[in-house]
């Protein structure tokens, strides 16, 4: 039986991890994740999971350690934020490399400097050409559902690539929801056992990981990482059409919120996401046929799909609560990758795209700035003409 | 649950031959270097099952390369600074795994090798770390007293006045400015079980810390010097001979530090002076040119208090 219980982001999280009883959680704390771990901690301490916690003295060491304790063979967990996760940065690049599937949930936040606490997306899309799968989570909720399914997403046969489960810092990793918590023992079941295509323990012949590639064979075992991407999308959706059989909620690999009509439409990740929902059923009681495409999963980035979801509308706005210093126009990560997909894959003449960049260090994100862009979207599916293709949104001067 | 091993090999060249190699032949290890000496006669001192854990470095690129590999037993590289991290991942899996009954006690010993660029420098965080989180693991720092590895550059290993592309001479630097850092010291300071200093050429006291070590439920140190003839330049059959001259000069004492109590494990019958030492290696020839007296003469002093402040550790004066 399912328990419905007033959670935070990252109790939510914290829950998941320990009805998923990981063998091994490496974690150190950061603002905003800590929470996440320090109720993990309790779990261990009340001898509530067989985990093994190893309370590292850095992010570096969480990864490296996550590493060594999933190439031994156990299914391993962790968290982290920011700095935490560009601290990281060179060993998710070995994990992934390495194959490893374990699951880390990841509370964005702004990367100094200046340093700040607060949400944006530079943590996880500065690691977003590292080999992690990425799903980003709109509430508590979905950061419990996705932490869910992010394990069999990672184990899956075809995959056997780590996932990044990401919740938006503060707003949805401290914010307390209404969170559906499955039955421990479905829950176990959804996840299953885990056994290991090799590794370093109790294996029937030695094994050596991470030996030196050269030139001869480097870039093959790049061809396979990608490859496995390419296998991911259908996983995420395998195990989603399962999470929704047993669970009764439906994901995919993205949201489609009131699009099917739509003249103009939002992508947006995360929490924002939820903000935009209102807005788009606002403008709706005024007749203005806004919509919504929410992405779930970053990387693999569902080109096709996303494409398909939005080639009749006549104006998009692509949000991204992250920049990419010096890139076209100062275009955040998502809109790049949209504006790109549309490019090779979308019909012509294309579909007028603007890129919005916003909430930058936590910079709120309110209902009218919203509505703003879809007044804005409606200006350029009228006109034709697109302006200003990338603009910064709730910044001063 | 834990088994004791029955009999462990009894550590004479007769037994010893008959082990199999852990760390086979055929590997790209220099003719002269030390470090594949320091694993054989770690592994062969093991009777249990291992798992190998190493820090990029000379070792680890010259026995995995892909796809070769020149290790009988389960072997990890994961990155330059982060061994000891990847190892304790390692052995909270064999914990867990083994808790919940998903793999068999078979009394694995995990040991980690990294040099001292690794251990020393950029990887002295994550060994501390290690060691304060009390996993059962024995790290084992091969101490060449340089990066050899990138092409030998200077680390905090390597001796004041030494020669190093970082560190070289010039016509107002005599080579490395500085003592060297004392990291066996400083992992006794953790108060973790065992710690001790080895070296290749006495196999034997090597091999028997390396079973005091692992016969500990607790984190171990074992700092072993490792001499690399490309960096240290002497004759590659000489590679014995110098470790001996560095143990008999006391600038590498051989002790161990068990449970904090201090034991000098190697007591040399003739204490050597360094210059014998330094004269030894091309790394300190200019050391020998009459300006430079005051550099050796300031080593020895330093080797000298040293010895003298370790003999009072273990209370042998």
């Amino acid at each position: 039986m399912s328990d419905f219980r007033a959670l935070d982001g990252n109790q939510a999280v914290a829950e998941a991890m320990r009805q998923i009883n990981p063998d091994v959680v490496a974690a150190y704390p950061i603002t905003p994740q800590t929470e996440a771990v320090q109720v993990f901690s309790q779990f261990v301490a009340d001898g509530e999971v067989d985990t093994e916690f190893v309370t590292v003295e850095s992010e570096h060491s969480a990864m490296s350690a996550c590493v060594g304790a999933g190439a031994a063979g156990a299914r391993v967990m962790t968290c982290t934020s920011s700095a935490g996760l560009a601290l990281m940065w060179e060993i998710t690049y070995i994990a992934a490399s390495m194959r490893l599937p374990m699951v880390m949930m990841v509370a964005n936040r702004a990367l100094s400097g200046p340093i700040n606490i607060h949400c944006d997306h530079a943590d996880s899309m500065g690691t977003r050409d590292n080999g992690w799968i990425q799903i980003y989570s709109e509430n508590p909720q979905e950061a419990y559902d996705n932490m869910i399914q992010a394990v069999r997403i990672a184990e899956h046969a075809d995959v056997t690539l780590p996932v990044m489960v990401m919740q938006d810092g503060f707003i949805t990793s401290h914010s307390v929801e209404r969170v559906e918590v499955f039955d421990d023992a479905a829950v176990s079941g959804f996840v299953g056992p885990y056994a290991a295509n090799f590794q370093l323990l109790g294996a029937s012949r030695p094994l050596t990981f991470g030996a030196l590639d050269f030139y001869d064979y480097y870039f093959e075992h790049k061809r396979q990482q990608v490859e496995a991407f390419s296998h991911a999308t259908e996983a995420v959706l395998e195990v989603a059409a399962d999470f929704n059989c047993r669970f009764g909620r439906d994901y995919g690999l993205f949201q489609a919120y009131r699009l099917d009509d739509a003249e103009v439409a939002v992508v947006v990740l995360s929490s924002t996401a939820g903000t935009a929902k209102v807005v788009v059923d606002d403008l709706r009681a005024q007749g203005i046929r806004a919509g919504l495409l929410k992405p779930r999963v970053f990387r693999p980035f569902p080109a096709a799909e996303i494409v398909r979801a939005l080639s009749h509308v006549k104006a998009i706005a692509v949000m991204d609560r992250s920049t990419s210093f010096g890139s076209m126009m100062g275009a955040g990560p998502l809109f790049l990758e949209t504006a790109a997909a549309f490019h090779v894959l979308g019909r012509a003449p294309q579909i007028p795209m603007v890129g919005y960049v916003f909430g930058l260090g936590g910079r709120d994100i309110s209902p009218p700035d919203l509505e703003g862009v879809y007044h804005d979207l409606l200006a350029v599916a009228d006109s034709g003409d697109v302006g200003d293709p990338v603009r910064y949104l709730g910044v001063r001067g | 649950m834990v088994t004791q091993t029955e009999t462990p090999t009894r550590l004479t060249l007769r037994e010893l031959a008959k082990k199999p190699d852990r760390l086979t032949s055929g590997h790209r290890m220099c003719p002269g270097c030390a470090a594949p000496l320091v694993v054989k006669q770690v592994l062969m001192a093991i009777d249990e099952p291992v798992v190998v854990v190493c820090a990029t470095g000379c070792l680890e690129v010259a026995t995995t390369i892909f796809p070769q590999t020149a290790w009988n037993v389960p072997f990890i590289h994961n990155a330059f600074e982060n061994a000891a991290a990847t190892a304790s991942g390692v052995e909270a899996a064999y914990r867990s795994l083994v808790r919940q009954g998903k793999i068999e006690d078979d009394n694995t010993r995990i040991v980690v090798f990294g040099g001292d660029g690794s251990s020393y420098d950029i990887g002295l965080q994550s060994l501390s770390g290690a060691m304060e989180r009390g996993h059962r693991l024995l790290y084992v720092c091969y101490d060449n007293n340089a990066y050899m590895n990138t092409g030998i550059q200077r680390s905090s290993a390597t001796p004041v006045g030494a020669n190093t592309t970082t560190s070289p001479v010039g016509k107002v630097q005599a080579g490395k400015k500085g003592a060297r850092k004392d990291l066996t010291a400083i992992m006794a300071a953790h108060g973790i079980p065992y710690v001790a200093q080895a070296s290749p050429h006495n196999w034997r006291d090597l091999m028997q810390k390396v079973r005091k070590a692992t016969a500990i439920d607790g984190p171990s140190f074992i700092n072993v010097l490792a001499s690399c003839n490309r960096g240290w330049r002497h004759d590659p059959a000489d590679t014995i001979e110098i470790q001996r001259l560095g143990v008999d000069s006391c600038l590498w004492p051989l002790y161990e530090v068990e449970d904090g109590v201090y034991r000098v494990t190697y007591r040399p019958k003739v204490k050597v002076p360094v210059s014998d030492y330094l004269a030894s290696q091309g790394r300190f020839g200019h050391l020998l040119q009459p300006a430079n007296q005051y550099i050796i003469e300031a080593l020895q002093a330093d080797v000298d208090r040293r010895w003298e402040r370790l003999l009072r550790m273990a209370g042998e004066v």
